[in-house]
């Protein structure tokens, strides 16, 4: 394309001389024409009106010429009219005063025979955003509303949804949304009944908290006559209010099955549409609509496949985007589903990057026993593309897959080919897999070692990487011959380290090292403990000098503590709940998919309706619990269920900045919560104030009070949130904090790990200084019995309330006890 | 709702901006444009279409160049705004003729006009040119579109046959012509998008055809069309059984036998694979509105009474083998220390009659490439190749040079390259360069074989008897071949 001419260079700043001498120009121009009726004034007008229009598109303030321009509207011309209203429109609310001007001739232009003018006329009158003109405003939607032609209803319709947003309660008192209703219900022309319909939902839905009158007749809107009469009419209407009636009736409760069924046969052909809008909005009817019937519900899944990815070849790159993103959910909820469909997820070279990101997530998902070796080779082909972070994600989902099959023989040589490639991004995305892998198959470890071995640390820069290459020296020390020197010449050049996280690995290994090749790495961990005590990094400090006192101390414990036998990770946790995931199947069809997460945590003003998810808003999902909790123990009953909850969905979440207050976890390999004892272990040395506790001090307590907690109790928040709604407080209690307790309490983590230790889970907390905790807990034996505490902690008063509910509240007393004495075994207390 | 609409130049300039419902503030234009420019987050290099900040959500499409730009702080349907941005240019360049900043700046209140009846606080009302032009009462002002490169995939009309009017394509819905009355003319443009990849040796691992049957009428007095297909055209061929298979219960079963008389309907149910090799198999398809499916099940017609500008009557996607229409052989090989050789062969795998236009070819090299020298075939015109250091990429293009048609059918283009390395390759070279990716269209040629059969229009009177251009073309959209 040929590059565009330059734009008129105006300044956007008013201030600006050349922007008012303009300005006051075109005032003496119009002022001139103002009374002209000599032939051509009108195109001479046209001309003006143009400027002052294309200045105020610029963002030049051409707001003195208010009068200038009302003068010169008196005409006939259509096209000045047009001008006019446009520029009244745009700065009627912000000079009210000269709104007034305007009033008179909108007025009459209502009244004007020809129905486009009447229309025009009376959109502009309700488009000044002017409170105190409201009262001219009654009048003319009221004649607009039965005004003979459907323009003009039309427009009167949107009128009415307009004075509302100025005037609620001019609105409301016209009487307006009834007449509204009757004109859903009876006018002729469709597009008349949907701006009825989107313009009552949005009064009602304004209303709806203030007045249960309101609230009624929203649910009115959902009455089977009116989706019926709708439905009935659906042809009429065209695409856009298509998708509002589709979008009315996936709110819908069916009666009875021949009413989904009516529903579904009759909207069937609407998934052959070419509009992707009216397809999902389909979609999304036919998937709420057979949630309770899984048979059906499959079958929908398998109907909708192939009209979605038509869609996603038929438009531009971003709505392809928005239709993939819907696949990219349903592929999360039914892998299974898709698992024969895996090449249309192959990335194309003309897909833009954020396209072949949910792409690669896709093909994660779906890879099983049937398709893994294909899906894996094509990834295979994208890790050595010129497209470095398609390459990185490439790679990435190889790992993924590694870590969700079972037979990873395959998977494992081909990750080792990547090292071979000797490419940097392409080794260290690798070695930060290979680690999670031997993590989880401590069996390849040997076919793995050889090959790491030969990996020249020079050529290894990122952070991560590093970080991953020495956490296997450490822990394979014994297998690889050069480990102790590696680490040795690693440790020599400490101080070009820039990265805590590498130092802090490398203390770690050296400590590892030593217990298995102690004359061999002596010097080495003694250089390490030296550098790392003289280490600027409060951490580094810490961990070397926690080493060097336990070396100190005994080297069988330190041993101990350090480098304990480990099991195998059976399953990394899960980053996204399937709750969440289920909130924003809810709300299919809706940005919420494509930002992956529910809309409450995108938008900070959002409001729930009912009270008490305003407080979980405010405060962060317990993420670490909610991994720690082992849900996994529940899949594989239902297809659906099982393996959305089964997915690893660690992808960042691509779009806009995280919202208050939810701080999910964004990074796949920081977020991995493993399950293994030797996690637990490393983070008690990274924490060192943490109080040390053994399991079987826990058990003990537990029996003493009669009360056994189950270790593995899982709630989800929605659960949560309704039980904490519908229970009453069986136990309320202020209790005084102790200064060591507020002085722990500066790291909350702590504290719910160690209230895991004791089987209280905690679902969600609080910033300072108010530390708010949601704790919940379930008892181990009988039927299922949960208990929620409240915790709220206030550091300068040091007073800790606690509150408790329970489903057996008779138990809460002795469930109190054991909160109480976990509490004070923190030292909270 | 949609709180506002803005169209952005390349350099972020407001071209036109509409507040429908004064949430959101005025700055967005520039937010949005900022954050677009300065994307760089999760390692991305292209913003996605739709992000949010600060509470407010963006969603753009980018068309000719300029940033079609909707905010809002609902949780809307994205496919529903993005679809609307989408309509909105169309219906745009139907009146503009040609879309692009000049002709935006020269009818900016044409556009304004269009907007406030497109959409009516932030709901949209119609997007249909036919029902706006009772409503919209600017002339456009049309550019000059000789001077303009025309835009779309309809464009490569130009270059193509001498039949076409060069003008037809960029000519705006209601303008009329200067010469007096208004042409009657309609162009049906089969269009489709084909990809495929070729493994290292040579074999398809995946193909697929998107394609389009876009229409764009000037006929006046809506007159009704038909357009009939292949007769032994069939649709659905993975999803025919599907619904058999299963046991439904007895409440299902109303669902699956609605189902499959609605397939019956649009002919889902038929199966040629198993009568005639030839058949053209789509896996799905779907319809413009004004589409009428009536006898498509007989006789494969559509009918259909034509809006005014430009449509997409019909999509159709289809994964059913068929002959790509160029094949690839790139080489390379270590030819001594520091030194590689690049052979590509390109094959053109159709009718002598057929003449492709454009065609690039681009093959990543190794990152240690420091220097190529090309060596053409000899007696080659309209052919360039060339080394493009910052991306480290060959390019190598094949264009019509004059009167010379270069890419005819069956015709066969090699390119040889010495590549000179700055330091010594490790491992496999065929690791660290390719895939190669070819980029062409070719006018009348359809890689799937759909064809109209005819195209009728319904007489007014008997001299009536309007232009009708039925023209295809095939474009590549991913054209890959690994090494």
């Amino acid at each position: 394309m040929a590059p565009p001419p330059a734009p008129p260079q105006k300044s956007p700043s008013p201030s600006q001389p050349s922007g008012k001498s303009e300005v006051s120009d075109l005032k003496l121009q119009l002022r001139q024409l103002a009374g002209s009726r000599a032939p051509g004034a009108d195109d001479s007008k046209r001309d003006l009106f143009k400027r002052v229009i294309s200045y105020m598109t610029v963002g030049i303030d051409v707001s003195a010429a208010f009068s200038e321009m009302v003068m010169c509207s008196a005409t006939s011309d259509i096209v000045l009219k047009k001008m006019c209203y446009l520029y009244v429109g745009n700065y009627a609310r912000c000079h009210p005063d000269l709104a007034l001007l305007t009033i008179n001739f909108l007025q009459k232009d209502c009244h004007d025979e020809d129905p486009m003018i009447r229309g025009l006329a009376l959109r502009s009158l309700c488009s000044l955003r002017v409170p105190n003109l409201v009262e001219y405003l009654v009048a003319p939607l009221g004649a607009g509303l039965k005004d003979g032609s459907s323009y003009v209803r039309m427009v009167a319709a949107v009128g009415v949804l307009k004075l509302h947003h100025i005037s609620a309660a001019t609105c409301l008192d016209s009487d307006f949304p009834a007449v509204l209703k009757s004109l859903m219900l009876t006018d002729p022309d469709a597009q008349v009944v949907a701006n009825c319909l989107f313009v009552l939902q949005e009064i009602w839905n304004l209303e709806a908290n203030k007045s249960e009158e309101a609230a009624r007749e929203r649910e009115t809107l959902l009455s089977k006559k009116i989706v019926y009469y709708l439905l009935n009419r659906i042809k009429e209407f065209n695409e856009w209010a298509q998708c509002l009636v589709l979008e009315l009736v996936a709110k819908y409760i069916p009666s009875d099955t021949d009413d989904i069924f009516d529903i579904m046969n009759l909207l069937e052909d609407r998934l052959q549409h070419a509009n992707g809008a009216v397809v999902l909005a389909t979609i999304k009817v036919f998937l709420h609509l057979t949630m309770s019937m899984t048979d059906v519900h499959q079958q929908v899944y398998e109907r909708i496949k192939a009209p979605l990815l038509t869609l996603v070849g038929s438009g531009s790159s971003e709505q392809s985007y928005a239709v993939l993103s819907h696949l990219h959910l349903l592929v999360m909820r039914a892998p299974m589903l898709f698992s024969s469909d895996y090449k249309h997820f192959y990335c194309q070279f003309s897909d833009p990057s954020y396209v072949k990101k949910l792409k690669l997530e896709m093909l994660t998902a779906i890879a099983n026993e049937s398709n893994t070796y294909e899906i894996v080779t094509e990834l295979c082909e994208y890790a050595g593309n010129v497209d470095v972070p398609i390459a990185r994600e490439s790679i990435r989902a190889v790992g993924k897959i590694a870590l969700q099959q079972y037979d990873v023989n395959a998977i494992v040589d081909r990750l080792l080919q990547f090292l071979e490639m000797e490419k940097d991004y392409v080794t260290a995305e690798t070695l930060v897999l290979v680690k999670d892998l031997l993590r989880k198959y401590p069996q390849w470890s040997h076919d793995c070692i050889a090959v790491v071995g030969n990996i020249s640390s020079k050529n290894v820069q990122e952070p991560k990487a590093k970080a991953a290459l020495i956490w296997m020296l450490g822990e394979y020390s014994q297998d690889m011959p050069d480990a102790p020197y590696i680490l040795e010449s690693l440790i020599e050049n400490w101080d070009e380290e820039n990265a805590a996280e590498v130092r802090l690995h490398l203390l770690t290994a050296a400590m590892k090292c030593f217990f298995k090749r102690p004359p061999e790495t002596q010097k080495a961990l003694g250089a390490a403990l030296a550098a790392g005590l003289a280490d600027s990094h409060q951490d580094v400090h810490d961990r070397a000098l926690f080493y060097h006192r336990l070396l100190q101390y005994d080297v069988s414990v330190a041993e101990h503590v350090v480098n304990p036998p480990k099991q195998a990770v059976s399953v990394f946790a899960d980053t996204q709940s399937s709750e969440i995931k289920d909130r924003i199947f809810d709300e299919f069809n809706s940005l919420s998919v494509v930002y992956q997460k529910p809309y409450m945590f995108t938008d900070k003003e959002h409001r729930e309706p009912f009270e008490f998810s305003e407080e979980i808003g405010n405060l962060s999902l317990g993420q670490e619990s909610v991994g720690n909790a082992p849900r996994y123990d529940e899949s594989d009953k239902d297809l659906l269920l099982s393996t959305s909850e089964r997915e690893e969905n660690g992808g960042p979440s691509t779009n806009g900045p995280a919202a208050s207050g939810y701080s999910a976890p964004t990074d796949y390999n920081s977020s991995l919560v493993s399950l293994s004892s030797q996690t637990q272990s490393e983070t008690a040395i990274s924490d060192p104030g943490m109080p040390k506790y053994t399991s079987q001090m826990t058990l003990a307590i537990d029996d003493l009070l009669g009360l056994s907690l189950n270790p593995k109790a899982a709630l989800d928040p929605g659960t949560f949130q309704r039980k904490w709604g519908q229970l009453a407080v069986s136990i309320s209690q202020d209790c005084s904090v102790s200064p060591q307790g507020v002085a722990a309490l500066t790291t909350p983590q702590a504290l719910i790990r160690h209230m895991q230790t004791s089987s209280i889970q905690c679902i969600a907390r609080g910033q300072s200084p108010n530390f708010k905790f949601f704790f919940f807990a379930q008892k181990l034996d009988g039927p299922p019995s949960f208990f929620l505490v409240e915790c709220l902690v206030n550091t300068s008063s040091a007073k800790a309330q606690v509150k408790i509910k329970a489903d057996d509240a008779t138990a809460s007393e002795v469930f109190f006890g054991l909160f109480q004495s976990a509490l004070s075994k923190f030292g909270v207390l | 709702m949609i709180a506002q609409f803005f169209v952005l130049s390349q350099r972020g300039d407001n071209i036109v901006f509409r507040d429908y419902r004064g949430e959101v503030s005025k700055g967005s234009a520039e937010i949005f444009f900022r954050k677009v420019k300065f994307w760089k987050e999760d390692e991305e290099e292209e913003a996605p279409p739709v992000f949010n900040v600060d509470g407010v959500n963006y969603i753009h499409v980018k068309i000719a160049g300029l940033f079609f730009v909707a905010t809002t702080r609902v949780n809307v349907s994205p496919s529903l705004v993005l679809e609307l941005l989408q309509r909105i240019a169309r219906v745009t360049k139907d009146y503009l003729g040609v879309l692009n900043e000049d002709s935006l700046r020269k009818n900016f209140v044409l556009v304004y006009e269009l907007l406030d009846e497109v959409i009516d606080f932030g709901y949209p009302q119609t997007t249909s040119t036919e029902v706006l032009k009772s409503y919209v009462f600017n002339e456009p002002i049309v550019i000059d579109s000789a001077r303009v490169p025309p835009l779309g995939p309809a464009s490569m009309f130009m270059q193509g046959t001498k039949k076409m009017p060069g003008t037809a394509i960029t000519k705006s819905v209601i303008v009329t012509e200067p010469g007096g009355r208004k042409r009657e003319e309609i162009f049906v443009d089969i269009i489709e998008k084909i990809s495929v990849t070729f493994s290292s040796s040579g074999y398809i691992l995946t193909s697929e055809i998107d394609g389009t049957i876009q229409m764009k009428s000037y006929l006046t007095g809506s007159p009704e069309i038909r357009l009939a297909l292949n007769e032994d055209l069939s649709i659905g061929r993975n999803s025919s059984s599907v619904y058999g298979e299963n046991k439904p219960s007895l409440l299902a079963a109303d669902y699956i036998v609605a189902l499959f008389s609605l397939k019956l309907q649009i002919g889902y149910v038929t199966d040629y694979r198993s009568s005639s090799g030839g058949a053209v198999i789509l896996d799905d398809c779907n319809f413009h509105e004004s589409v009428r499916l009536d006898s498509f099940d007989v006789d494969r017609t559509l009918s259909l009474i034509p809006p005014d500008g430009e449509f997409a009557a019909m999509n159709y996607r289809m994964t059913q083998e068929f002959k790509p229409p160029f094949r690839v052989n790139p080489l390379i090989e270590e030819a001594g220390q520091l030194k590689a050789e690049v052979i590509i062969k390109i094959h053109a795998d159709f009718a002598p009659s057929v003449t492709a236009n454009t065609i690039t070819v681009q093959m990543p090299v190794p990152t240690y490439t420091a220097r190529v020298s090309f060596e053409l075939e000899s007696g080659a015109v309209g052919q360039t190749a060339d080394f493009k250091e910052g991306a480290k990429r060959l390019e190598w293009c094949l264009k019509k040079a004059g009167k010379m048609l270069q890419i005819v059918g069956g015709s066969e283009h090699t390119l040889r390259a010495k590549l000179t390395f700055s330091q010594e390759s490790h491992g496999n070279i065929a690791r660290e360069a390719g895939p190669i990716n070819m980029n062409f269209t070719i006018p009348m040629y359809n890689a799937s074989k759909l064809q109209v059969r005819y195209l009728h229009i319904a007489k007014k009177s008997p001299s009536y008897n309007p232009y009708r251009w039925v023209r295809y073309v095939t474009q590549s959209n991913s054209y890959v071949a690994r090494l």
